[in-house]
């Protein structure tokens, strides 16, 4: 019975309805992408919300938990405050706190980070032979943090399938449901 | 009409809508918080060496090591909203290369629950001094001073300082030898 009311749709649906289908799925899409670009103006950050991966920062941060960036030019960077950097070879950035930070007259800044979970400081995870991170290397401060949420995207990474299954559900439901 | 899928429906969009608000409500609630405290510091066997930091480079740099004492109560700092504080104390200086060097010392987490008295003797620090270069020989002005790092339940990360610092000074000639 269920079934068959959303079969009913699809034979009920003219070619206009039809096409009315596919451009409201079109503009789900592309609010979505307006969001997270706009976002990306606002903060002025590559990745304005990550999601945490690793156990490097517990008790503060677990898997899962997610944390809004921003990446203001201005802003200096301070020691005791959280950064999101890349490392050259690492796909993945890394959610790490500022130890120590030395800046010259002109602004340029070189700092090195710990994860407070860790025993020692980053410079074992960074490129080989680098000391210090510099400004170009950060891809976000953590500025606010939202716990559990990010678990989502966790399971969806750790089970493609699953994650095709859920896109493709949604995607099959707005295309074939009538508002 | 009524189904139980469209009744479970229902029911979890209003619970996730609820719980998005309350959250909301507690970073809200927090947000203008004034997370100061007064905290006392002192410290004593200041000792300076120049010696190769082989984690940089293979040239000597200045390394300082001091033990220090700080009292401060975190108490008040623990609000609804407050899940523990990140703890440290800082070396804030200024040197003809660097126009300003941070260099933290000591950390410790207080988790919500734990004692928020920090009371330390004669500390030993945590993390080695290294100063970026020669700049710690008879330097005078090297401040230190205890600051925070919230982190809330849900809601902002801000970093706060206690009220009052401690003025370091840094021997004109360095120690010599294995020890401190």
């Amino acid at each position: 019975m269920f079934q068959m009311d959303f079969l009913d749709d699809i034979r009920r649906m003219n070619c206009r309805q039809i096409f009315y289908q596919f451009l409201n799925f079109a503009m789900i899409v592309s609010s979505a992408l307006m969001i997270w670009k706009g976002l990306m103006v606002v903060t002025g950050s590559e990745s304005p919300i990550v999601v945490v991966l690793s156990g490097s920062m517990e008790p503060a941060f677990h898997r899962g938990d997610l944390l809004f960036l921003t990446n203001y030019e201005q802003e200096p960077i301070r020691a005791g405050e959280i950064v999101v950097f890349k490392v050259e070879g690492r796909d993945i950035p890394i959610v790490h706190r500022v130890m120590k930070v030395h800046e010259k007259e002109d602004g340029a800044v070189k700092f090195l980070t710990k994860g407070d979970n860790n025993n020692v400081d980053d410079r074992g995870l960074y490129a080989n032979g680098q000391a210090w991170l510099n400004r170009k290397d950060v891809v976000g401060r953590a500025r606010g943090y939202v716990p559990f949420i990010g678990i989502v995207t966790i399971i969806m990474n750790d089970y493609p399938k699953f994650k095709y299954a859920v896109l493709a559900g949604l995607g099959v439901f707005v295309l074939i449901h009538r508002e | 009409m009524h189904t139980f899928l469209s009744r479970v429906n229902a029911v979890s969009a209003f619970s996730l809508s609820t719980l998005a608000a309350l959250t909301f409500l507690c970073f809200a609630s927090t947000f203008l918080v004034n997370y100061t405290a007064p905290v006392t510091i002192n410290a004593a066997n200041v000792v300076l060496k120049n010696v190769p930091e082989y984690a940089v480079s293979r040239e000597k740099h200045d390394l300082g090591a001091l033990r220090f004492d700080t009292t401060a109560d975190l108490t008040p700092l623990f609000n609804w909203n407050t899940k523990q504080l990140f703890v440290y104390l800082t070396a804030e200086y200024e040197t003809p290369s660097n126009k300003i060097n941070q260099v933290v010392l000591w950390d410790k987490i207080i988790r919500r629950g734990d004692s928020s008295m920090v009371q330390l003797k004669n500390q030993h620090l945590e993390y080695y001094f290294w100063d970026d270069g020669n700049g710690l020989l008879g330097h005078r002005n090297v401040s230190l001073y205890l600051s925070w790092n919230i982190i809330p339940i849900a809601g902002t990360l801000p970093l706060w300082s206690g009220t009052g610092s401690y003025k370091l000074s840094f021997p004109s000639e360095y120690t010599q030898g294995r020890s401190f």
